[in-house]
């Protein structure tokens, strides 16, 4: 009797986890904080994120079937709906339905496949798309909207949904600024942050969600239960949030408390924007963060510090998508400098010398 | 006892529950019995017995092969049929010397060496001599010739003998029920092997999963101050020896040295039962306690065999297959070998034979690593396996032998964890050949190289002695004719 067990090695036992898995559990995280927004902004934000997640599977299928590899398996990872999804979370609510489309194709067809596909690529395809976008269409991806919940007085019903979707066809006077994009142009007309913040939404709605922003970004709970829920299930450690968040807070923080007129408070730049988002679902992407713990900590930090010199400095009031960018870039090196120091062995990988009793 | 941590690991599913309530019992002798003469480390022994000879039970049917090298012992009373080469218990399923043994039923002890009476006052080379002439090799799985390592004590400063119960292994109840059932045993030769070795203290470490275990070594252990029994928390692998040490002790075994150079003996239980049964009664290693599990046998259960069953038999002896199973493996799922087919036989290394179902093995295919970095958190050697893998996928070897996949341990918890079921343990063993080839070819070259070189030094040597020589005779032809010219020269 012979068997198939010599095709197999050891070890004959394995944990009950895949990538399938993991995608569809970060999916489930998403799905508070995106069903709230898709409320809050009613029918275009739902039409758009449509668009959007189904322009990235089709892109998906095409360079798969492009390249030669299995379509129908590799789509059943849930990887690009998980890109279009987060992409579309970072779209302004109501922006016309090519902005998703063009973005699906940024984020597909040029950030991810040409690098080879899943796990191959260096940047994250959802901010590559919307710095992408941002870039090219700073008109359309900076019209914000104030909250029109569905099916309340004055919001959009389906087929007006359609014609701003669409029809491009944008009602007059409902949009509104971002917090963030409100205090930085307020400070560019000389006004101190101590004045426009009084006209900014107040620290209870921002944590709830109940104000202009991206299309899933608005509700800093809703994510924070998104992201302790995958904490839970193990998907992601503390380390990146923790340390983004953490970077974006003492920056503003110490500034804030150097010269208040100038700098908002490390409060706000925690709450306002995507900072939660990213902290919890877009910084903490595997592909494209460091391996190690210990990178990582550097990884967010890096994060949450450019984050807010972007916000704070820079010409574009939201600094998220850049900063995780930048960082990307430095992950191969990241990884190179904070390898574990391996059994047995110091830190340059030499042996341990003899008759020392702690490494 | 404060308990010291070790880095990663991973928590499998044990299922011993299939096997850990089976008493041992003893399987039936055989038809036949396999005794391969390679069943340890280093070289075969040598066969001392012809075919046809009447050999007793215990009687030494094949010597040392060597230095590093362990005898053979007849399991049972009976005629020598053939000596042949029949499959290995190696996943290769190569054939190697077997000396098959038909027993005679009567299972007659031969005369066997004389009990040592009181080991505790003997010298210590006459314990090591008598665990060298039993036949006892590491049973943990390694089969490592045992006196070798209880040798150690003259050359290294030990202080602590550590004795191996954590049996970290999913499935595997071997080691749990000989504590259980036989505590008293293993106590004592743990004790002989301690004094063999010159150190005052013996510690048992047993993974909390065993409690019945730890409480019946515990008892064993109480009426002697030297012996410590200490429960260490399930963590896969924590039956590794250099873990094992670090957990004790909080030593870290440095790289490319062994755990004796900072002070510390690791010996198996069983094996330490087998020492006892040497020293106390001059019985050598003839059988061993087997666990046969996993979810394609119809009856788990732990069994006394003696070495050189087949497979075959103890397969029956647990009512067969339930379901054909997909992997048939020797040792733990973590670790173990695959089997090459149900006829090779039971050695004195083999803790355990599974055959598993395919749910229960759940290898999918693999996919794309997605960088998740689990297996760098888990990786209890502190390597980025992640790395590794992708400079070995590239023949790299060189890169990831910098990146350390030589001290690699084998151990299979970052392929057991990898979302994406990349086999990377299996990419490291292949790593680990090839640097050992390349090592080798670099080695000849060298010598090549170096005999080439002292040739062409030869050579040059030779011509210039030759030059010189024809240099000194052309320059003696020239004084002669210079001289001959000179006398010739008419005044």
């Amino acid at each position: 009797m012979s068997f198939r067990s010599i095709s197999h090695s050891a070890p004959f036992t394995h944990q009950a986890s895949s990538v399938q898995k993991i995608m569809f559990t970060v999916l489930l995280a998403l799905i508070p904080a995106t069903a709230f927004n898709l409320y809050l902004f009613g029918w275009p934000a739902i039409l758009l994120f449509s668009v959007t997640v189904g322009s990235c599977v089709i892109v998906e299928a095409g360079c798969l079937a492009l390249a030669g590899r299995p379509v129908r398996a590799t789509l059943g990872d849930y990887s690009a709906v998980l890109t279009g999804w987060l992409l579309a979370m970072s779209l302004p609510p109501w922006a016309p339905w090519w902005i998703g489309f063009l973005g699906a194709i940024f984020a597909i067809a040029l950030a991810k496949h040409p690098f080879g596909g899943i796990g191959q690529n260096v940047f994250n395809p959802a901010m590559v798309a919307r710095v992408a976008l941002l870039i090219s269409f700073p008109v359309a991806m900076t019209v914000w909207v104030m909250p029109h919940p569905l099916f309340s007085a004055g919001a959009p019903g389906f087929f007006d949904a359609i014609a701003i979707t669409f029809g491009g066809q944008m009602p007059d006077a409902v949009s509104a600024a971002s917090a963030l994009g409100h205090v930085k142009t307020e400070l560019t007309r000389g006004i101190p942050v101590s004045q426009s913040m009084v006209q900014a939404p107040d620290l209870m709605d921002m944590m709830m969600g109940y104000r202009a922003g991206s299309l899933g970004e608005t509700s800093a709970i809703l994510i924070l239960a998104g992201g302790l829920f995958l904490m839970a299930k193990r998907i992601i450690s503390w380390h990146i949030p923790l340390s983004v968040m953490g970077g974006v807070f003492l920056m503003g923080a110490i500034f804030h408390a150097v010269d208040p007129a100038r700098f908002a408070s490390g409060t706000f730049h925690l709450l306002s924007g995507a900072t939660f988002l990213g902290a919890f679902f877009i910084a903490t992407d595997y592909v494209t963060s460091p391996v190690s713990k210990k990178g990582q900590l550097i990884f967010g930090l890096g994060c949450g510090v450019l984050i807010w010199l972007i916000r704070t400095f820079a010409g574009y009031p939201e600094g998220v998508a850049f900063a995780v960018l930048l960082m990307n870039a430095l992950v191969p090196i990241i990884d190179q400098y904070t390898r574990p120091r391996a059994f047995g062995r110091n830190r340059k990988g030499e042996p341990l010398p003899l008759g020392e009793e702690k490494p | 006892m404060k308990l010291f941590p070790i880095r990663g690991g991973i928590h499998p599913d044990y299922r011993k529950e299939l096997s850990s309530e089976k008493v041992i019992v003893a399987l039936p002798l055989p038809a036949a019995l396999y005794i391969p003469l390679q069943q340890h480390i280093g070289v075969p022994s040598e066969v001392l017995v012809n075919v046809g000879d009447l050999v007793k039970k215990g009687q030494m049917i094949a010597r040392s092969g060597g230095t590093l090298s362990a005898p053979q012992h007849a399991p049972t009373s009976g005629h020598i049929r053939s000596i042949t080469d029949i499959p290995a218990p190696h996943p290769s399923g190569l054939a190697q010397t077997t000396i098959v043994l038909e027993p005679d039923g009567k299972d007659e002890w031969g005369e066997l060496p004389a009990p040592i009476v009181d080991p505790f006052t003997a010298d210590p080379h006459t314990i090591n001599e008598r665990v060298a002439a039993s036949g006892i090799v590491g049973m943990g799985g390694a089969a490592f010739p045992s006196a070798i390592k209880l040798n150690l004590g003259t050359q290294k400063k030990l202080e602590i003998l550590l004795l191996n119960g954590a049996e970290c292994e999913p499935y595997l109840t071997c080691d749990d029920r000989v504590m259980r059932e036989h505590a008293d045993e293993v106590i004592d030769g743990a004790r002989i092997m301690a004094h063999a070795l010159g150190v005052h203290r013996v510690v048992v470490a047993i993974e909390q999963n065993k409690p019945q275990a730890i409480d019946a070594m515990t008892r064993a252990a109480s009426a002697f101050s030297e012996v410590e029994v200490v429960g260490v928390p399930v963590q896969y692998p924590m039956g590794s020896e250099r873990h094992l040490v670090q957990a004790i002790t909080g030593r870290e075994t440095p790289a490319k040295k062994l755990t004796a150079d900072i002070g510390v003996l690791v010996h198996n239980v069983a094996t330490a039962r087998a020492v006892h049964h040497a020293v106390r009664f001059g019985r050598p290693l003839i059988s061993r306690v087997v666990t046969v599990s996993g979810k394609a046998v119809r009856e788990p259960n732990n069994i006394e065999v003696p070495i050189g069953a087949r497979v075959a038999d103890l397969i029956a002896f647990c009512g067969g297959f339930s379901v054909e199973p997909e992997s048939l493996v020797n040792g733990g799922p973590m670790m173990g070998q695959p089997l090459p087919g149900l006829d090779v036989p039971v050695v004195k290394g083999m803790s355990g034979i599974l055959a598993l179902t395919a749910a229960e093995i759940n290898q999918q295919p693999a996919s794309s690593c997605i960088r998740c970095g689990v297996c760098v958190t888990i990786c209890p050697c502190g390597l980025s396996p992640v790395d590794m893998a992708a400079f070995i996928r590239k023949d790299n070897f060189e890169t990831a032998a910098k990146l350390g996949v030589m001290d690699c341990v084998s151990c299979g918890s970052c392929s057991w964890l990898c979302p994406s079921h990349i086999p990377l343990v299996h990419y490291f063993n292949y790593a680990k050949g090839m640097i050992n080839a390349q090592d080798r070819e670099q080695r000849k070259i060298e010598q090549t190289r170096m005999l080439a070189e002292a040739h062409a030094l030869r050579v040059e040597k030779a011509a210039a002695e030759k030059a010189a020589f024809l240099a000194a005779k052309k320059a003696q032809a020239a004084a002669a004719s210079a001289a001959k010219e000179k006398d010739g020269t008419p005044a």
